[in-house]
């Protein structure tokens, strides 16, 4: 159809392509990422052992990784969508399987020099395969109910397996995640409605399939204050810290709830907390406004984009990494149940932190390769 | 084409829609930011003032220790501290000054208190002075407005009612040590912490210590509590009931009065210590409340080394008082009979070398009887010389010398029974010379005074041996492992006869050795053997223009005087070593102790039986302090 067209899918030379590799995007990360390393100092009480010098470490590889991906070959990550995702969803079998209980949920696998989390591995992934099968198919196709089941098995099959470990917030990130690229597919509308309303029905069954731990904090989610020492303590302490913080914070080193340990996983979950009390209002802002930039930064280069697989590649990212953003912050904040989710780019973590940069780092591949266009019936396989 | 660039419309439609959903979203969590740290900060402020919910540790009770008979030995005082809480003092020296002010503080305290302080978080307390009066604690609270992060703490210390009188069985608390902090319980990090350091407080601590509670309390900024929001009490740990009788105790340390020795009784059946002192003792209360360097240095640069517990850690050449090893061992081999008799010319000559009686004069011929009863050691040269050095190591080791007997005390020696191979892998050849002198006790052979009572109990009761223990309850016991109790000596009664009937010569014969000593009530009768144990040298020459009296040569040239014994005679039921470090002649200064010891213990048996028997109550304490 649009074979012998003006549009040139030839590959750019390596050196046009790190001219349009967009490096205040990158900026803007390791931004991200030096906040993230200086709040670790600050967690460890002033000490780059244990957890600033080992992120700085993942940061560089991450970053050398992104930088690899942004150059490649946009079609190689069409080929590999399927095979990918295969792996991931082998990995959450295994994790299932052999891995070892960490934070009272199987969510690792030991890898000898790493421990890997494949559940942040699909978080890509999934994308992946999802922006590769919506983009073979037209407009008629995403008509017809029957195109759209082998997708949402896709994306059934992970959440089922991350449910079990058991892992609510990833759960929810990849269901709202799949759903948005549905959406952004061009899924029609009603059929939105019907799975919402089919959802809604299921609700006491899902329920019913909840530990009770998350039970129990979907509950205390709702009236924390009732349970101050119980499972309502961590948003609680996390809401005083927050607020003691003020305009201006505590400063750097200086935050007393923080450091007195009323504050749980605060080089994980709860660094915002951290961030917020030692730095105020005007640095949870700065932190905010940075991922606002990535965010935008994302959305325009997917609208930018010429080929529907490299559009949703762009998006799905974007928006994957903003439910991270969200649901951590709303977490802290005390908007939404305590689940475990990081803050990408500053919390402490491996896998969460090379997989973020591997996704930013097709982003900028898609950005490098916005003119190529990839033939819809394309496998990725052809010059 | 057109088909995609709608479906490029459609994309861009809708990604704009989610990117207006996100942004926001996220403006969102900015205005709930802005809430919780603008419009609420004061609020959270307060909350994060008051926001000290702290865990505290309780300290349990340490159990108590009594004697036999339920007399408290070591008990807990309460006493209040002076606490101050480095984060909430703001200038600690300031603070300090105003405490000064308030109540005597040393420069040593203050010292302390700093020292501490670096240590440490500056959220932990640490203890400025302990052991305040009323007027202090009253004084303190009434200026508490003026002292921020100075609080008064209740606590306990422990008490030692006898002192040093107890001092090397009970041991003594102290701080914990850095090594010790090691350990996993809770407790140890606690300041002001005390745990065994020495004795049975050490051997026992576990079950003394007992198990931490925890306090969850709420407190507010200035370190204030303002309520307990849930308590797990501490659990006191066990009281320990010693074997030992605390009378008895009292008459051995007064018996050896200011000489430096020791003195250990025995119950023969069971092997408890009834009664274990070592002289000079310490003050433990000094050890708990921490020693100067000027203390310290007194303490362990005397000569009668006062820390040293010499009844289990203090080694002497048994002497004379090692005679029935080498009688039972030279028995046993066959190389001599009862009716064996050897001649005492007052020299026993092998080679070029002479060794002599302490009788210059000689005993003349005499049996194995006469010749325990009057401690001839021409008799015992030739009878080691006949069995042989490793025959009589076998037989003191059988008899308790020479091994670690596992009393439940830290720090117990083994002594020492030396053998040709124990020479020989120190590279020398083991000399008849050297078999001869074992004879009498001399030369390498080394004991503790409780393994010389062991080895009288074990000759008083032949049939099996006790192991020697402290504590009372058997359960007790065996959480510390003491070692089993070993078969049967397998000596022959016979042989074991008539060593008991030379060492009842030695203190009721016509010409025992310690006659002076002997027990004049009827059916209390004691049997002994004294001991003389030379510690230098007597050269041929001070030989020839005689041998210098005891009481003209300094103290720590002089002979150290030996008694082991056990009574009653008839049906011995107590045993009792006794050793005055360069105190002179075992018979004059030794046997003595040793009497009052073993009378004192069947005259305290036979006033509870009568007690019991009359008025059909438990037996009461026969004396207080």
């Amino acid at each position: 159809m649009i074979y012998g067209q003006t549009l040139d899918h030839r590959q750019p030379k390596l050196t046009d392509k790190l001219r349009r590799v967009p490096w205040l995007f990158i900026l803007a990360l390791c931004a991200c990422s030096g906040v993230g390393i200086a709040m670790l100092y600050s967690a460890a009480g002033g000490s780059m052992e244990p957890w600033a010098v080992r992120q700085l470490v993942r940061f560089a590889a991450a970053l050398t990784i992104l930088l690899a991906v942004a150059v490649s070959d946009i079609r190689l990550w069409l080929r590999l969508a399927y095979p990918l995702y295969g792996a991931a969803l082998i990995l959450l079998v295994v994790v299932d399987v052999a891995g070892f209980i960490g934070m009272g949920a199987q969510r690792w696998i030991d890898l000898g020099i790493i421990n890997l989390q494949p559940s942040e591995v699909m978080k890509i992934a999934l994308v992946l395969a999802l922006a590769r099968y919506f983009h073979r198919l037209g407009s008629e196709d995403l008509a017809r109910p029957w195109r759209l089941i082998l997708p949402a098995l896709m994306i059934i099959a992970p959440v089922a397996l991350v449910m079990k470990q058991p892992d609510l917030g990833t759960a929810m990130m990849l269901l709202a995640g799949g759903a948005a690229l549905f959406f952004a597919a061009g899924v029609r509308l009603w059929m939105f409605a019907a799975v919402g309303a089919t959802g809604l029905a299921a609700l006491p069954v899902a329920w019913q399939l909840l530990h009770d731990y998350q039970r129990q904090r979907v509950l205390t989610f709702l009236d924390p204050e009732s349970d101050p020492l119980g499972s309502g303590y961590h948003i609680l302490q996390s809401k005083i810290a927050l607020g003691s913080g003020g305009l201006f914070g505590k400063g750097y080193l200086q935050g007393t709830q923080s450091h007195l340990n009323f504050l749980p996983e605060k080089q994980t979950d709860f660094i915002f907390t951290m961030l917020a009390e030692e730095f105020g209002l005007l640095g949870s802002m700065v932190v905010l406004g940075l991922y606002a930039i990535i965010l935008a930064y994302c959305l325009a280069i997917a609208i930018s984009a010429r080929s529907q697989f490299s559009r949703l590649l762009a998006f799905g990212i974007a928006v994957t990494f903003f439910l991270y953003v969200f649901i951590n912050m709303a977490m802290v904040m005390g908007l939404i149940p305590v689940v475990g989710i990081p803050l990408p780019l500053i919390s402490y973590g491996g896998t969460a932190t090379v997989s973020l940069m591997l996704g930013f780092g097709l982003v900028m591949c898609v950005c490098v390769h916005r003119d190529v266009a990839i033939p819809r019936h394309s496998t990725g396989d052809e010059p | 084409m057109a088909r995609d660039l709608d479906r490029q419309r459609q994309f861009t439609r809708r990604a704009l829609l989610i990117g207006g959903g996100q942004a926001a979203l996220l403006t969102a969590l900015a205005g709930r930011l802005y809430y919780l740290q603008v419009i609420e900060s004061e609020r959270y402020l307060t909350l994060a003032d008051d926001n000290r919910i702290n865990l505290r540790l309780i300290a349990p009770a340490r159990g108590r220790i009594l004697d036999r008979h339920g007399c408290p030995l070591a008990i807990n005082r309460q006493e209040f501290r002076v606490i101050l809480t480095a984060e909430q003092a703001g200038d600690i020296d300031a603070t300090l000054d105003a405490l000064a002010a308030l109540i005597p503080l040393s420069e040593a305290d203050r010292r302390r208190a700093l020292r501490d302080i670096a240590r440490q978080r500056r959220f932990l307390p640490v203890t400025v002075r302990d052991d305040l009066g009323w007027d202090d604690v009253a004084r303190i609270e009434v200026n508490a407005l003026d002292l921020p992060g100075i609080a008064v703490e209740e606590g306990q210390s422990r008490e030692y009612p006898y002192g040093e009188r107890l001092s090397h069985v009970l041991g003594y608390v102290g701080p914990v040590s850095e090594a010790e902090a090691g350990e996993s319980d809770p407790l140890l990090q606690l300041p002001g912490f005390r745990i065994g350091k020495s004795g049975v407080e050490k051997t026992y601590e576990a079950s003394l210590r007992g198990i931490g509670g925890t306090s969850q309390v709420e407190v507010n900024a200035v370190g204030r509590p303002i309520r307990e929001l849930d308590r797990n009490d501490a659990q006191s740990g066990a009281d320990l009931t010693l074997a030992l009788d605390l009378d008895l105790q009292e008459v051995a340390v007064k018996s050896l009065g200011d000489e430096s020795g020791a003195a250990v009784a025995l119950d023969i059946a069971t092997g408890e210590v009834l009664a274990m002192a070592s002289t000079p003792g310490y003050d433990p209360a000094a050890f708990n409340r921490g020693l100067t360097a000027e203390e310290w240095k007194a303490l362990t640069s005397d000569p009668k080394a006062p820390l040293a517990n010499k009844a289990i850690a203090g080694l002497y050449a048994p002497g004379s008082t090692f005679k029935p090893v080498v009688a039972l061992a030279a028995l046993e081999r066959g190389v001599i009979t009862p009716a064996t008799r050897v001649f005492c010319p007052g020299d026993f000559r092998l080679g070029n070398a002479v060794f002599h009686c302490w009788r210059r004069r000689g005993h003349g011929s005499l049996a194995l009887h006469d010749a325990l009863a009057q401690s001839c050691d021409c008799y015992f040269y030739e009878a080691a010389r006949r069995v042989g050095v490793d025959r009589i190591a076998a037989m003191g080791e059988r008899l308790g010398l020479g091994v670690k007997l596992g009393i439940d005390l830290p720090h117990e020696r083994r002594g020492l029974l030396p053998t040709q191979q124990w020479k020989a892998a120190r590279g020398q050849a083991w000399t008849t010379g050297e078999t001869v002198i074992t004879g009498i006790g001399q030369g390498y052979v080394l004991a503790t005074p409780l393994q010389l009572a062991m080895m009288a109990a074990r000759i008083a009761n032949g049939r099996a041996a006790p192991v020697p223990r402290l504590v009372h309850d058997a359960t007790l016991a065996e959480h510390v492992g003491l070692r089993e109790e070993a078969a049967d000596l397998g000596l022959d009664p016979a042989h074991l006869k008539v060593i008991r009937d030379g060492m009842n010569a030695v203190v009721n014969g016509a010409n025992g050795t310690a006659r002076g000593a002997a027990i004049r009530v009827p059916g209390m009768e004691m049997a002994g053997k004294t001991g003389t144990s030379q510690v230098r040298r007597i050269t041929s020459s001070e030989r020839k223009s005689g041998v210098i009296k005891n009481e003209h040569l300094p103290w720590e040239r002089r002979d150290h005087a030996l008694f082991i014994g056990f009574a009653p005679v008839a049906n011995p039921r107590y045993a009792a070593a006794v050793v005055v470090e360069h105190g002179g002649a075992g018979s004059k200064v030794a046997a003595p102790v040793g009497r009052d010891i073993l009378l004192k213990a069947q005259q305290l048996e036979a006033l509870r039986v009568a007690g019991t028997d009359a008025a059909g109550s438990p037996p009461r304490r026969l004396s207080q302090g």
